[in-house]
């Protein structure tokens, strides 16, 4: 598995969030969902204007074996989408923290930011689920 | 309990991802299931499938009481080593399981059943072979691996000793017969399989069966896990026990009436229900359905059509094809323009005559 990278925030869920530096948030799913998912073929993106809660679906990705649901790790308006995803799903199993990311939210309240887990605690949350 | 093949640690070294499969621990994939999905279309893949039952029937009266157990007409078997593809019925037509049948000789025939269905079909089974005097012998002590694809034989025949190359090359389709293996080992070799392409389904000693793999993989056979099988045999258009069929559908409804044999004076199991059915007017249909857009079609999806509602059967993403299909049960007669549910959104499908592949490329018109 790929390193975590240090300035990313998660949710339980395997969501992935950066603060970008012009204040937007980019969000994904981490290295280890990509795995557990196996290879996507399939990723149903938000529209770019609608309007995104936290802990709320957002987008969808589909693997060959299910569905799943994308969770926004943080509310806002979604300012742009990942449309090579539309192509090229597998863009996320191949860099699930660069290239495959999925949406770019505009926060409405950064603070919801400081709820999620930091890198270290989503890999402990990660290592546990292994075992 | 979760049960384990004698392949497991082999699995778990090449960096399988396990699931749990009928209680069976079980390799889903080994890195990208649509690769192995490729590799067996285009070249050859193998499968442990030593999960499955292997059930001998030993006795006098083994074939008359296969006559009775099968809708499919045992005697349809004239020669040794061939196989016959069956449903086993219950008195209401329902399917207990679906499985293939060997002719081994006069008194020995050779079931192979499904994992997951173990327990009630051995009970079943046995419960019906009381009547016959036959011999229920379940043969855990077997494991076995399906080597499938377009170069699947010639890389199985490479392995086999040199005295039984020419036989086995010639087993005609749905046939079997022993050969000697690596180092001398026993196999029982079977022109059959669950992909849609060509290869043997082969039994081997458990304690040989690692050995023979790694023989496979050095002869270039791709590992395949069981989501590959899943894409590759709904491809292929072959029904899954549990997900196409089971005692609440009959056969005419799984689209298993070619399974069926109405031959005169043969009493199998459910004959007078099926026979019932079929006078009434079966009620349901299986069907082939392709979604041109994006998106992908699964189990329990419902379907829309101008009789009433359906639903998804077996449904994925067909790698050959780059665009998902699924069988759906809907209720019979012109169903009009179809649609299925995904999510909340009705998005239309086109139903189409199935298999969706056949040799490695897709069938016209899908």
């Amino acid at each position: 598995m790929s390193e975590i990278p240090g300035d990313l925030k998660f949710l339980k869920s395997h969501e992935w969030a950066r603060a970008e530096d012009d204040g937007l948030v980019r969000v994904g799913i981490s290295d280890h969902a990509q795995g557990q998912l196996g290879d996507l073929v399939y990723v149903e993106l938000p529209e770019v204007g609608s309007a995104v809660k936290a802990g709320a679906g957002a987008a969808v990705v589909e693997s060959v074996k299910a569905a799943s649901d994308i969770y926004s790790p943080v509310s806002g308006e979604v300012v742009a989408v990942n449309e090579l995803l539309n192509d090229k799903p597998e863009t996320i199993n191949e860099d699930a923290f660069g290239e495959g990311w999925i949406f770019l939210v505009r926060p409405s309240d950064r603070a919801e930011l400081d709820e999620l887990l930091d890198a270290n605690d989503y890999e402990e949350l990660v290592e546990n689920e292994d075992h | 309990m979760t049960e384990k093949t004698v392949l497991n640690a082999t699995h778990r070294a090449l960096g399988a991802r396990m699931v749990d499969f009928g209680g069976w621990d079980m390799p889903i994939n080994y890195g990208s299931q649509i690769e192995e999905h490729h590799a067996v279309r285009r070249d050859a893949g193998m499968f442990d499938v030593s999960h499955m039952t292997v059930v001998d029937l030993h006795g006098a009266r083994t074939r008359e009481f296969l006559r009775h157990l099968l809708a499919n007409n045992i005697d349809k078997l004239k020669a040794h080593g061939k196989a016959l593809y069956s449903c086993m019925l219950d008195e209401r037509g329902g399917v207990i399981d679906d499985l293939i049948a060997y002719y081994l000789g006069e008194e020995f025939f050779r079931l192979v059943v499904n994992a997951a269905t173990r327990a009630k079909d051995l009970a079943w089974i046995e419960r019906q072979a009381k009547a016959f005097d036959v011999q229920v012998k379940e043969r855990p002590e077997f494991a076995m691996i399906a080597v499938q694809g377009p170069h699947a034989r010639g890389k199985v025949l490479g392995l086999l000793h040199e005295v039984d190359r020419p036989r086995i090359e010639k087993l005609g389709k749905f046939a079997a017969a022993a050969a000697q293996g690596p180092h001398g080992m026993p196999l029982f070799v079977a022109r059959t399989g669950y992909t849609g392409e060509d290869g043997f389904e082969i039994i081997v000693p458990a304690e040989h069966a690692v050995a023979l793999w790694e023989a496979l993989a050095a002869a270039g056979v791709k590992p395949a896990g069981l989501g590959a099988r899943d894409t590759l045999r709904l491809e292929a258009g072959m029904n899954l026990y549990g997900q196409d069929m089971d005692e609440s559908v009959s056969p005419w409804e799984a689209n298993l009436g070619w399974t069926i044999a109405l031959d005169a004076g043969r009493d199998f199991i459910g004959r007078a229900a099926l026979e019932a059915q079929k006078a009434a007017g079966v009620p349901r249909v299986m069907v082939g359905l392709v979604l041109d857009e994006k998106g992908v079609l699964r189990h329990g999806q419902k379907v829309l059509t101008a009789n009433g509602e359906g639903e998804i059967l077996s449904g994925s993403f067909a790698p050959t094809l780059d665009k998902a299909v699924a069988f759906a049960r809907i209720p019979a007669g012109e169903p009009g323009a179809i649609r299925v549910d995904i999510r909340g959104r009705e998005v239309p499908v086109r139903l189409v005559k199935y298999p969706f592949v056949r040799d490695g490329k897709p069938c016209e018109g899908i």
